[in-house]
């Protein structure tokens, strides 16, 4: 029935400042750019992995209201946007580094755990995304106790 | 208000002090506890020892490591004080939810957010009920 997924999207509050950190300092390209006159048509992918947009979305009108736009922006900004994108690396600890001195803002320092070594960030407008080096062997998940 | 917040999920087992969240988020001392209520619901003190209860969760149902040894990780100073937050939040002896826990097969930051106990008392049980 299905194939792929092909898009998801993340609100952001400024699409020339949403491309300063997720091309500028994450290293992700812009796949599309379009005016469309209603809307910045505006998504972005991981270079080599062609198949997987992401679209940088302002929640504005004509989108939806001004009333509901506020609120987005207000429950984005405190985090409540939940976990908004989560991105492979062969390198967690290198990647962090790099990012680091690019001066983006992690939430979380590279930490081990039985999946692999994971970190967390936020973008300028508060969404949060996690970086993860994914364990090479396979995961025993425990059984739950009866 | 983010910023401190996050400064407290990362930092919960550090001596954190209100002066040097506010300063984080560049306000004063009185206008942070403020506005954090507002935009999260609680107190920051409230939040932070939540977050500690919520560590100490996970070291019981993921690590073999000592009652005792826990408290002290997760930023409690004694063990009385550790043992009633616990179990006035989760309604469970830190010995029984150990008993009753097994690990969950869901990223950490996951487990983090999710099995946060409420203010009120109403956490899940360990059983997931």
């Amino acid at each position: 029935m299905f194939n792929a997924i092909n898009i998801s999207h993340i609100f952001v509050f400024d699409q020339e400042e949403a491309l300063d950190f997720y091309v500028g300092k994450l290293g992700l390209e812009v796949s599309n750019d379009m005016n469309l006159g209603f809307m910045r048509w505006l998504t972005v992918r991981v270079p080599g992995d062609p198949n997987r947009d992401v679209l940088l979305e302002v929640p504005a009108p004509p989108g939806m209201d001004e009333k509901t736009a506020a609120q987005v922006r207000e429950t984005v900004s405190k985090g409540g946007s939940g976990f908004a994108l989560g991105l492979t690396t062969s390198d967690c600890r290198k990647t962090y580094e790099t990012l680091k001195a690019r001066g983006v803002e992690f939430s979380e320092e590279p930490t081990e755990h039985p999946y692999g070594i994971d970190c967390g960030l936020r973008d300028p407008f508060g969404n949060h995304l996690r970086i993860v080096q994914l364990a090479t062997a396979p995961q025993q998940v425990p059984a739950r106790k009866s | 208000m983010l910023r401190a917040r996050d400064a407290m999920d990362r930092a919960y087992a550090e001596p954190l002090d209100i002066p040097d969240l506010a300063r984080l988020a560049c306000v004063s001392e009185a206008h942070f506890i403020r506005t954090f209520r507002a935009t999260f619901g609680e107190t920051p003190h409230r939040y932070l020892q939540r977050r500690r209860v919520e560590r100490a969760m996970f070291l019981l149902r993921e690590t073999d490591r000592s009652v005792t040894d826990i408290c002290l990780d997760v930023g409690f100073a004694s063990l009385g004080t550790f043992s009633r937050t616990f179990h006035g939040i989760v309604h469970e002896t830190p010995i029984e939810y150990r008993l009753n826990a097994s690990p969950l097969p869901v990223p950490t930051c996951f487990s983090m957010t999710w099995t946060r106990p409420s203010s009120f008392g109403e956490a899940r049980t360990s059983n997931g009920t």
